[in-house]
């Protein structure tokens, strides 16, 4: 075949300005899928010396689509309306009752479309050049070696003739001449992706020379290498952005259960008013604002999902978690009953299917840092949040009046009531805080994942995992929990599988905690009750 | 130096169940083992006396909920540790029911439809006992007993209590469901098994058969009930509740609570087992969603409903909140939940003592008022002066 091509690309020499008839036709027409990819490859590569005739775009085009019939030694394309136009003039034709369908197997389809990236290579679009180069560089041919030369030297954009080097690269890969591999291999070397990898694996295979073989190894090395740093580095991120969800989700609960010794079954669930809070949000930009303010729904959501949360936990404290200080596996049962209850609430206002919430497309695509290792903008930016919730629930515990009443009050409770602190009142605001910050949860959950009325179930067992494991009452404990189990997680989903990793992982946790009952960080305390 | 030592009267121990206890045992018995079928298989249809079909199992359902309520009562109402594993229990005992109903109906040599489905050609080793329903019935037991063993033993060990021993219970339970909801675990994946046929060669679906599980998940429950009171009326009963209400002080006295609460841990998993091992053949379905967090707390609501530490409340507890439930589910669905919920939530508020405590509150107010009205009468017969012993006796009555 490579023959054929050779001898065709001679035929080329003598010139062929425009799309004739009798081209047309051999590109449609002839009887072998070899003679019409034949002409089809000519025809391209005819045009590339010359100044480019539409009409070859356009029956490409056509032919890629199937709107392509023969019929007397002609070819016509048919449009949507039934109306043929002659393929060489795109002169209007009536169409011969005779005319037959022109059907493109997978290898012509493969032609085609090469051939619609090579014209496309001498476009005025340096996008289109870019996407046709990287088809180009994705099925190397040795015949394509004098186009990809050709549109080198008119190539202005850098990064066009970077893909365009690589193209010519990998044609010249399989070359006879070994100097041409060696140098092959160089350019390609360089580009350190799995599509590379693949490209000299194969190549390695068929590789005779100990030269040329001993060239091949070690790019091969380096490409695995820097590789192996992309998948490491993915792996240890996607544990980072599980963590910090985590941390999220369990944040809320390090106050009301850590702090306020609250058995919250329903952080779950204010989690999930969060999102909702979000989704409604949403829903109220879309309808009510111009589309170019659409990507700010995030920045209102946040402040409204917090203060959802806060009022809902706020009337949960004041109507019944307040009567029940003191008896913690009677408040799980209670605040598990409001979770049934917030769960069929939302089931009814919003319907039993989940609902959609849509990044704002400054959240969508991601961070390219390596060939194989693209970080996804709302993963970032939850790693970002979760760090500034954190932040900021750090300062309040530490440096604000409340925080200094929530501290007081756990610690000793008749104390900070004699010293004139209301305790009562203290309760509350703690825990519509803790709620709150559940809401932001949820907020920051609604961009990753679905919002549903199940949504708080999937996290509540999470969350209070990692509240035990890191030491109740203790913040920095909830932290290394929640990253810890994150990324711990992440590296066992990569040897195991998610759900065997989720296994391990709960395993780990039961088992850590008959080591250590009071969780990473414990309370320094002397009590025979610890 | 000799000493004299009073000799000490320790109160002679009570009698398992008093003479009315015993006798309305009995009836209990003859209605489920007798009454209950007869009214079943020889009443006609449509006589207002015919016990459907359709009560027969669900009632039988409730018995087998009434055992697990009575379990978890066994170790949170008297020994103070609650459970949110318990579904795990249930589950595993009507796993080990299930696999040898399939082994039934796929016929000895064939393999369960499922693994046909997936292309396995053989059994997986945790299948090997599920031939015999001898070892089948063991295993009921062994199995939920051994995995509670280990981890109440370790458990336990590490002095784990409260809130901590619930989430990781939980949190187990939790690990098991996502085992089991894999296709490779063997055991059915996501749907179980279902498709059962026959037991020991019975059909499982003739009106006989369904009486028959039935009556036997009723005398089971009576059983349970019999043990459970044996064993809380018996010194170990009793240090127990010592533990339940002052564990370090149990301790200080020379007990060891690890041996008191890993027992009673690992018989209450038992009967869980057990209840499961009921239930599968009478629903015939068994699948990883019985593992769900939710049904494991939803057991302890049958018990809180019926009230904690008594015996017959929990059983109460069972049969309202499932009698309730399958009600309103026919009824309004939509509406179950929020019921659920503000049980959950009414009960903890206001009714700490279940169904039973409201019971005894009533007794106790009704006793009080007699005793008032004694008092009233006694100080009508002689109008000088009250007398001291009377007003002694209204102020006892009432306190």
């Amino acid at each position: 075949m490579r023959a054929t091509a050779a001898a065709l690309s001679l035929l080329a020499s003598f010139g062929a300005h425009a799309l004739t008839a009798d081209q047309a036709f051999r590109m449609a027409g002839a009887e072998e899928a070899e003679q019409r990819a034949a002409a089809i490859t000519q025809a391209v590569q005819a045009q590339a010396s010359q100044v480019p005739d539409a009409r070859l775009g356009i029956f490409l085009k056509a032919l890629a689509d199937d709107a392509v019939k023969t019929a007397g030694g002609k070819a016509y394309i048919v449009g949507t309306d039934d109306k043929a136009v002659d393929a060489a003039t795109g002169a209007p034709a009536t169409l011969p009752a005779d005319a037959e369908d022109v059907v493109n197997n997978n290898y012509l389809r493969g032609v085609i479309d090469i051939a619609q990236a090579a014209l496309a290579l001498s476009g005025p679009d340096v996008g289109e050049r870019r996407t046709a180069a990287a088809r180009l560089a994705a099925e190397p041919d040795a015949s394509r070696i004098e186009l990809i030369d050709k549109a080198l030297a008119n190539e202005q954009d850098d990064g066009v003739k970077a893909l365009l080097e690589r193209a010519k690269a990998a044609s010249l890969l399989a070359s006879d001449v070994r100097d041409q591999r060696m140098q092959a291999v160089g350019v390609l070397a360089r580009d350190r992706t799995p599509e590379t990898q693949l490209l000299l694996n194969q190549r390695l295979a068929d590789e005779q020379d100990p030269a040329v073989r001993k060239v091949l190894q070690r790019a091969l090395a380096e490409i695995a290498d820097n590789l192996a740093w992309g998948e490491r580095l993915g792996e240890i991120f996607s544990g980072i952005s599980l963590g910090s969800v985590l941390l999220l989700a369990a944040l809320g609960l390090a106050i009301t259960y850590g702090l306020m010794g609250v058995i919250n079954m329903a952080h779950g669930e204010l989690i999930m008013i969060g999102a909702y809070a979000t989704y409604m949000v949403q829903v109220a930009f879309q309808r009510f604002l111009p589309e170019a303010l659409f990507g700010w729904y995030l920045v209102l959501a946040i402040p409204v999902a917090f203060l959802a949360s806060a009022l809902v936990g706020a009337m949960l404290e004041r109507g019944v978690i307040r009567f029940l200080y003191g008896r913690p596996l009677e408040t799980l049962l209670a605040t598990f009953g409001i979770s049934l209850v917030l769960q069929q609430t939302v089931r009814s206002l919003f319907g039993a299917q989940n609902v959609g919430v849509e990044n704002p497309s400054w959240m969508s695509g991601g961070l390219a840092l390596l060939p194989n290792l693209t970080l996804p903008w709302n993963r970032i930016c939850i790693v970002i949040f979760a760090f500034l919730v954190l932040g900021g629930v750090a300062f309040m515990i530490a440096r604000t009046r409340l925080g200094l009443f929530v501290r007081g009050v756990t610690q000793n409770r008749a104390m900070a009531s004699c010293v004139g602190v209301n305790t009562a009142r203290t309760d509350t605001y703690a825990f519509a805080l803790g709620s709150g910050i559940a809401g932001l949860a949820g907020c920051a959950l609604s961009q990753i994942g679905n919002v549903g009325p199940d949504l708080g179930q999937n996290y509540i067992v999470d969350s209070f995992l990692v509240v035990v494991l890191g030491g109740v009452g203790q913040l920095a404990g909830t932290v290394y929990a929640a990253l810890g189990l994150g990324v711990l997680g992440k590296l066992l989903e990569g040897w195991t599988g998610a759900v065997l990793a989720k296994i391990a992982v709960l395993l780990f946790i039961v088992i850590f905690i008959q080591k250590r009952p009071q969780g990473i960080f414990a309370l320094k305390g002397r009590s025979a009750e610890a | 130096m000799a000493t004299t030592h009073p000799t000490l009267e320790l109160p002679r121990p009570a009698p398992l169940l008093g003479k009315g206890g015993w006798t309305m045992f009995l009836v209990a018995f003859i209605g489920i083992a007798a009454i209950a079928p007869a009214l079943n298989l020889m009443v006609p249809e449509g006589h207002w006396l015919h016990l459907s079909d359709y009560m027969i199992g669900l009632l039988g359902k409730f018995m087998c909920y009434a055992i697990c309520a009575l379990a978890i009562d066994l170790i949170w109402g008297y020994t103070g540790i609650l459970s949110l594993g318990h579904g795990l229990f249930f589950a595993l005992g009507g796993y080990v029911m299930g696999m040898y109903l399939m082994r039934e109906a796929s016929g000895p040599d064939a393999l369960p439809p499922f693994m046909v489905f997936l292309d396995w050609k053989e059994l997986p080793w945790q299948w090997s006992l599920s031939g015999s329903f001898a070892l089948t019935v063991l295993l009921v037991f062994l199995v939920p007993g051994l995995l509670a063993g280990l981890f109440g033993y370790f458990a336990f060990r590490s002095r784990i209590k409260g809130v901590y021993f619930s989430i990781i219970t939980q949190a187990l339970t939790y690990a098991a469901m996502l085992l089991f909801f894999r296709n490779e675990t063997g055991f059915g994946g996501n749907n179980g098994f279902t498709g059962f046929k026959t037991i020991l060669g019975f059909s499982l679906n003739t009106p006989r058969m369904h009486v028959l599980l039935f009556a036997l998940s009723g005398i089971a429950l009576l059983g349970c009930y019999l043990l459970s009171r044996w064993l809380m009326q018996s010194k170990f009963g009793r240090v127990l509740q010592a533990v339940r209400d002052a564990e370090s002080r149990t301790m200080f006295c020379g007990y060891n609570p690890l041996s008191y609460k890993l027992t009673i841990w690992v018989i209450s998993a038992m009967m869980c087992g057990l209840a499961g091992a009921l239930y599968v053949p009478q629903v015939g379905i068994i699948n990883p969603s019985e593992m769900s967090v939710g049904n494991s707390i939803e057991m302890a609501v049958w018990t809180a409903v019926g009230g904690r530490a008594s015996l017959i409340g929990p059983i109460i507890g069972a049969f309202a909140v499932n009698g309730g439930k399958s009600w309103l589910t026919m009824a309004a669905p939509e509406y179950w939940l929020y019921v659920l919920g503000l049980l959950f939530i009414a009960v903890t508020l206001f009714m700490p003592g279940g169904i039973v405590g409201l019971a005894r509150q009533w007794r106790e107010h009704r006793a009080a008022r007699r005793g008032k009205a004694e008092a009233n009468m006694a100080a009508a017969g002689r109008p000088s002066a009250a007398s001291p012993s009377s007003s002694i006796i209204a102020k006892g009555a009432r306190a």
